[in-house]
C-alpha cells in the first residue's frame, strides 16, 4: 500500500489538464509512442473537439522513482466543468493529493478555487503546478503571488512545467510520490469502496470505477451497494491501464474497476459505497448525494417518424450517462418528445450533442428552464419543471425558484460591466472582495434561470475571457412567475411557451417574437406573432404575407427543373412544423433557444 | 374541346439559331447560321429514330431560336421529312415562332402554303427604349408592319408575345404597350414578366448591380393589371403567362404541357414525355450533332416520374392554369382541407365543380401554393 498514489489533477478549463495527464501517461512509458494520440484520457470525439473532459477516466501508472522504488500512481481524471462538480468531488474523495494546475499566463480563475476548495475540503495534499511556462505571455511570479496570496499555497513549492513542452515532467511525478500520501486502511476490515464513475460496456454491463478504502474484493463476491441497497455477484476486477486489467483481487489503497452483472449505469450512483454482502462495512462512506437535475428541456425529433428511434437512442445514451433523466413530454407543436433533465447548460448540450453525433437524431430542444415550486392557495406545493404544467394562476399562492450562489473572479477592469450583467439577471446581495490587487471576485445570489441561458457566455464576453464564475445552489426564493406563451396567427406554440419572471417577461417575448419574425419566412397570409402573459398580450410582431412568387415562363424545358426546385423546398418544409396553417422552420426553435442565449 | 384533342400528342421542333442574342433570353440558340445545314441534317436522323414512336400528333410547334429565319428551302424539307415520317391529324395546329424583322409578304405566302396555320411573333414590347434594351433586332414599325402583312396574308390564328416588367416600367407604359397589341386583334397574347436570368446579358447587369429590378409591388400591380385588362377585352386567362380570344385558340402546344400530355421534341435541347418519362436532348448542337451521326438519340438525360413526382407537377402544371387541378389531388393530402380553406380564406384558391384554381391573386403566389398540397 506504501507504494501506490491516488491523485488528481484539478484545474480550470483550458490549462492543459488533459496535455498534463498526455504527459505522465507518456513519461511513464504505458503507451508506445505510435499508440499515442493527444488527450489520450478523452475518448469521446466530443471530448478531443471541445478540449474538455465529460467522462472521467481512470489509469494506473507504473512509475520507478528516483528512490529506486516502483510505485502505482492512479490519476484519476475529473471532468472539468461546474456541471459536473459532484463528480468532481467523488473523484476527489478518492485521491490522497491533487495537482492543482494553474495556466501560466491566465492564472488563477474560479474554478480553479472552487476546485482548490473541494480539495482541501478532502483535507488533500495539494501540489502547485504551474502550466503553459513556454508561453511568450507566461507569468510565473504574477502567477506565483496570486498561489501564495489566493490560495493561500506555499508558492515555493510550485512546480515549473510546460505540459506540452514536455517541461518539469518529471519534477511532476516525484512530487507526486514524494508529497503525497500513501493511502491508509486496512485489507482486513469490511470492505468499503466507493463509487466515483460508471460507464457502460455493452458486453459486460456497468464498469464500475471505485476506490477501495478498507477490506478487499474478488471475482466472485456478493457485493452490496449499500445506497441502492442492491447486491451483485462480482465477475471481475482489475486495474485501468490504456484497457481494462483484470486483477485476482482489489483492496484497501487501489484504484480500479468492478463488474458484477450490473445492467446499465443506472443503477449505480456515483458516491455510492461497495460492501460485501457477508461481511458489510458498519456504515457507509460520507459525502453521498442524490444528483439531482437542475436544468431541464424537451427535445423532439425533427420529423415525428423518427420518435421512435430517439427513444431507443436515449434508451442507450443513458446507459452511460445516469445523470440525465427523461420523461415523455408532447407538444402540439412538435408532436412527442422527451422532457429532460439535466446538471447543467454543459450537461444539456452534451446531452443534444452527442444524441446527434452518436446516435445520428437531428433534434429539436426547446429553451431550456429550471425546477419551479408553487406553493398553492389550498396549501398544496407543486413542482414544476415544464411551462406546460404551469397552474392556473387564481390557483397560486406564491411562486418560488431557485436561488444559486455565483462567484465570479475578473480583473478588476471590468468589474462595472459584471456588476451590470449581474444586477440585469436579478443578482442580490453581492460581496465583492480584491484577493489581489488589479483582481476581483464578486458573489451574487441570482436565480439559476437567469444563470442557465447564455450567463457563462456573456460573462465571457464582456470580461474579454478572463473572467471566470462559479456557482453553488443555495435555496427556493419567493419569485413572481409568470408563464409566457408564444402564440402564432392566435395559436399557441406550446413549445415555445416558458416560465419568467415577471419583470422579465416582456423583455423575453419582444425578443422572441423578433427573432421568430426573422425565422419565419413570408407565407401566403399575414403572420402574426405574439408574446402573452395571461391573456395580456405584451409583444407583437407581423411577418406580411408573401406578395409574388411565380415563374412566367413553364414549357418542356422548365418543368423538370421546376418540380425539383419543388422537391427541394418541400425537403424543406419537412423540417418545418405547423402551427396552425403556419410552417414553423425547425431553424426558428433553434433561434429562439439562442436568442435567449445572446 | 373533344377528348380526342386532350390527350394527342404534340411535336415540338427546336430551331437553335438567331441572328443575334436578345439580351434577356436563356433559350439555347447558336448565332452561326452557316452551321444551320448540318443541323437539318441531324434533325433528319433524329426523325428517323422516332419514327413510329408516337400517336399521330395533332400540334406541331416550330420554336427556337428564330425558326422564321428559315429559308424557303429549309423549312419546306424539314416539314417535308415530318410528314413523311410521323403521322398528323388532318387539322393539326402548325405553328411558327416569328421575328418581326423576318417577316416579309413572301414569307408569309410561303409559310401560308406550307401550312402553317398559326404565328406565334416575338412583339415583345411596341416602345422602342424597351426593344433596345432587350436587344430586339426590330423596330415598332417593323412589328406593326408585320402583324398588318401577317393578316392581309390571311392568317386567322394570330399569337403576340410580350414582355413586361421592364426596369422603370410604369403601369401606364404597359398599358399602352398591351393597347397597341389589341389593335391587332390577336387571337392569344403571351404576356411574359421579364425574368432576369443568370447566364444572360441582363442578368449580369442585375448581379452588378447595374439595373434595378421593379420592386414586388410594382410586379404584382403589373399583372393584376394584364389580367384585368385583357379580361375586360374579351381574353380568357388560361395559364398565368397566357391570354386566348376563346378556347379554340388555346395554344395547344403548351396545353400538353401543362396536362402531362405525351409529346416529342426535337432538336438540340428540346425536351420530351412519353409513359410517366421524360427525356432531354443534348443542350450543345456539336454534341447533337454527333451523337445522330453515331446513330444514337441525342439524349442528355431522362427520368422516369414516381406517382410522387407526377402528383407534385401535375398541381404544380394544374394551379398554373384556368382549370386549375381536380380536388381529388389535393383533398386526400394530409391538411389538403385545412389549406384549401386557408387558402380560400386569403382569396388565394376559389372551388368550382371539383376543381380548385387560383385566383388572380393566386397565380401572383403560384410558385409556392402546391407544396400545400403534397407531403
Amino acid at each position: 500500500m506504501s507504494q501506490i498514489r491516488n491523485f488528481s489533477i484539478i484545474a480550470h478549463i483550458d490549462h492543459g489538464k488533459s496535455t498534463l495527464a498526455d504527459r505522465l501517461i507518456q513519461y511513464t512509458g504505458m503507451v508506445e509512442e505510435r499508440q499515442f494520440r493527444d488527450q489520450i484520457l478523452d475518448t469521446m470525439d466530443l471530448e478531443r473537439e471541445r478540449g474538455i473532459t465529460i467522462k472521467s477516466n481512470t489509469i494506473t501508472l507504473p512509475y520507478l522513482a528516483q528512490d529506486g522504488q516502483e510505485y502505482e500512481l492512479n490519476l484519476i481524471d475529473t471532468p472539468g466543468h461546474v456541471d459536473f462538480t459532484y463528480e468532481v468531488s467523488r473523484a476527489l474523495a478518492s485521491c490522497e493529493g491533487v495537482l492543482l494546475l494553474v495556466d501560466a499566463s491566465q492564472g488563477v480563475e474560479a474554478q480553479t478555487l472552487a476546485n482548490l476548495y473541494l480539495a482541501m475540503e478532502h483535507n488533500l495534499t495539494i501540489i502547485p503546478v504551474i502550466n503553459k511556462i513556454d508561453l511568450p505571455q507566461a507569468d510565473v511570479e504574477g502567477v506565483k503571488e496570486q498561489i501564495d496570496h489566493d490560495l493561500g499555497l506555499n508558492a515555493r513549492e510550485a512546480i515549473l512545467c510546460s505540459a506540452k513542452e514536455g517541461i518539469g515532467i518529471d519534477a511532476v511525478l516525484e512530487a507526486i510520490v514524494a508529497k503525497i500520501p500513501p493511502p491508509r486502511g486496512s485489507v482486513d476490515k469490511p470492505l468499503s469502496a466507493l463509487i466515483f464513475d460508471a460507464t457502460y460496456d455493452s458486453f459486460r454491463g456497468a464498469v464500475i470505477s471505485c476506490r477501495v478504502f478498507d477490506g478487499a474484493v474478488q471475482p466472485g463476491d456478493i457485493i452490496r451497494l449499500m445506497y441502492n441497497n442492491a447486491a451483485y455477484k462480482v465477475e471481475e476486477v482489475g486495474i485501468f491501464w490504456l484497457n481494462r486489467q483484470p486483477q485476482k483481487v482489489l483492496s484497501a489503497g487501489m484504484v480500479g474497476y468492478i463488474i458484477a452483472g450490473i445492467k446499465t449505469v443506472s443503477d449505480t450512483r456515483i458516491g455510492d459505497t461497495i460492501t460485501l454482502e457477508d461481511r458489510p462495512a458498519p456504515q457507509p462512506l460520507p459525502g453521498f448525494k442524490e444528483v439531482k437535475p437542475v436544468v431541464f428541456a424537451s427535445i423532439y425529433p425533427v420529423s415525428a417518424d423518427d420518435y421512435q428511434t430517439l427513444v431507443e437512442a436515449l434508451e442507450k445514451y443513458k446507459l452511460n450517462d445516469a445523470a440525465l433523466t427523461y420523461q415523455k413530454d408532447s407538444s402540439a407543436a412538435l408532436g412527442q418528445g422527451f422532457r429532460c433533465g439535466f446538471l447543467g447548460l454543459l450537461h444539456l448540450e452534451i446531452v443534444q450533442e452527442r444524441l446527434e453525433r452518436e446516435f445520428g437524431q437531428s433534434l429539436i430542444m426547446t429553451v431550456p428552464g429550471v425546477r419551479y415550486e408553487f406553493v398553492l392557495k389550498n396549501g398544496q406545493t407543486l413542482t414544476v419543471d415544464n411551462p406546460q404544467h404551469y397552474p392556473d394562476p387564481i390557483h397560486i399562492q406564491t411562486g418560488r425558484e431557485p436561488f444559486i450562489k455565483a462567484a465570479i473572479l475578473l480583473p478588476e477592469r471590468y468589474l462595472g460591466a459584471v456588476l451590470k450583467l449581474c444586477l440585469e439577471r436579478r443578482g442580490v446581495n453581492s460581496h465583492i472582495s480584491y484577493p489581489t490587487a488589479g483582481r476581483v471576485e464578486v458573489t451574487f445570489e441570482m436565480p439559476l434561470a437567469e444563470v442557465i441561458i447564455d450567463f457563462y457566455d456573456r460573462l465571457k464576453t464582456i470580461t474579454q475571457g478572463y473572467g471566470s464564475f462559479d456557482y453553488d445552489l443555495l435555496d427556493y426564493r419567493d419569485s413572481h412567475l409568470v408563464k409566457l406563451d408564444i402564440m402564432v396567427n392566435g395559436e399557441k406554440v406550446d413549445a415555445l411557451s416558458m416560465i419568467v419572471h415577471q419583470d422579465r417577461a416582456r423583455q423575453w417575448a419582444v425578443r422572441v417574437c423578433e427573432r421568430l419574425k426573422n425565422e419565419i419566412p413570408r407565407q401566403q397570409f399575414k403572420i402574426a406573432i405574439q408574446g402573452a402573459v395571461g391573456g395580456q398580450i405584451i409583444s407583437r410582431e407581423t411577418i406580411s404575407a408573401f406578395r409574388k412568387d411565380v415563374t412566367a415562363k413553364c414549357y418542356g424545358g422548365d418543368i423538370t427543373r421546376k418540380r425539383k426546385l419543388l422537391e427541394k423546398q418541400r425537403a424543406g418544409k419537412k423540417r418545418m412544423k405547423m402551427v396552425g396553417a403556419v410552417m414553423i422552420p425547425q431553424a426558428a426553435f433553434v433561434a429562439v433557444l439562442k436568442t435567449v442565449k445572446e | 374541346m373533344s377528348n380526342r384533342k386532350n390527350s394527342l400528342p404534340g411535336l415540338y421542333i427546336h430551331i437553335p439559331f438567331c441572328k443575334s442574342k436578345c439580351l434577356y433570353c436563356d433559350f439555347y440558340s447558336l448565332t452561326d447560321l452557316s452551321l444551320l445545314p448540318a443541323w437539318l441534317e441531324a434533325l433528319q436522323q433524329e426523325v428517323l429514330l422516332y419514327k413510329d414512336t408516337f400517336a399521330p400528333f395533332d400540334s406541331l410547334y416550330l420554336g427556337g431560336g428564330t425558326p422564321s429565319l428559315l429559308d424557303g428551302f429549309q423549312l419546306a424539307a424539314m416539314l417535308d421529312s415530318l410528314r413523311r415520317h410521323f403521322s398528323f391529324y388532318p387539322d393539326t395546329e402548325i405553328t411558327l415562332e416569328a421575328n418581326p424583322d423576318d417577316v416579309t409578304r413572301e414569307k408569309l405566302h410561303l409559310w401560308r402554303d406550307l401550312g402553317v396555320n398559326r404565328l406565334s411573333m416575338g412583339v415583345q414590347s411596341f416602345a422602342e427604349p424597351d426593344l433596345i434594351f432587350l436587344g430586339r433586332r426590330h423596330t415598332a414599325r417593323q412589328t406593326e408592319q408585320a402583324l398588318e402583312w401577317v393578316r392581309i396574308a390571311g392568317f386567322t390564328n394570330l399569337g403576340v408575345d410580350l414582355i413586361y416588367g421592364l426596369p422603370g416600367q410604369s403601369a401606364g407604359d404597359w398599358r399602352k404597350n398591351l393597347e397597341r397589341a389589341l389593335e391587332f386583334r390577336p387571337e392569344h397574347l403571351s404576356c411574359y414578366q421579364l425574368t432576369l436570368e443568370t447566364g444572360t446579358p441582363l442578368g449580369a447587369r442585375k448581379a452588378q448591380g447595374r439595373i434595378k429590378p421593379l420592386p414586388e409591388e410594382a410586379e404584382r400591380e403589373l399583372f393584376l393589371l394584364t389580367s384585368r385588362f385583357l379580361e375586360e377585352h374579351g381574353y380568357i386567362h388560361y395559364e398565368i403567362s397566357n391570354f386566348a380570344r376563346g378556347e379554340a385558340y388555346y395554344s395547344r402546344n403548351n396545353r400538353k404541357y401543362w396536362r402531362h400530355v405525351p409529346y416529342l421534341g426535337l432538336g438540340p435541347a428540346a425536351h420530351s414525355f412519353q409513359g410517366g418519362k421524360r427525356w432531354w436532348n443534348h443542350r450543345s448542337l456539336d454534341r447533337y450533332c454527333q451523337a445522330l451521326s453515331d446513330g444514337v438519340a441525342p439524349v442528355a438525360g431522362r427520368e422516369t416520374l414516381s406517382a410522387g413526382q407526377l402528383h407534385l407537377e401535375s398541381l404544380y402544371l394544374g394551379l398554373r392554369t384556368k382549370e386549375g387541378v381536380d380536388l381529388n389531388l389535393i383533398r386526400p393530402q394530409p391538411r389538403g382541407d385545412t389549406m384549401l380553406g386557408e387558402l380560400q380564406e386569403a382569396g388565394l384558391i376559389k372551388l368550382h365543380h371539383g376543381r380548385a384554381a387560383l385566383t388572380r391573386e393566386g397565380f401572383l403566389v403560384a410558385d409556392r401554393l402546391p407544396l400545400w398540397f403534397s407531403d
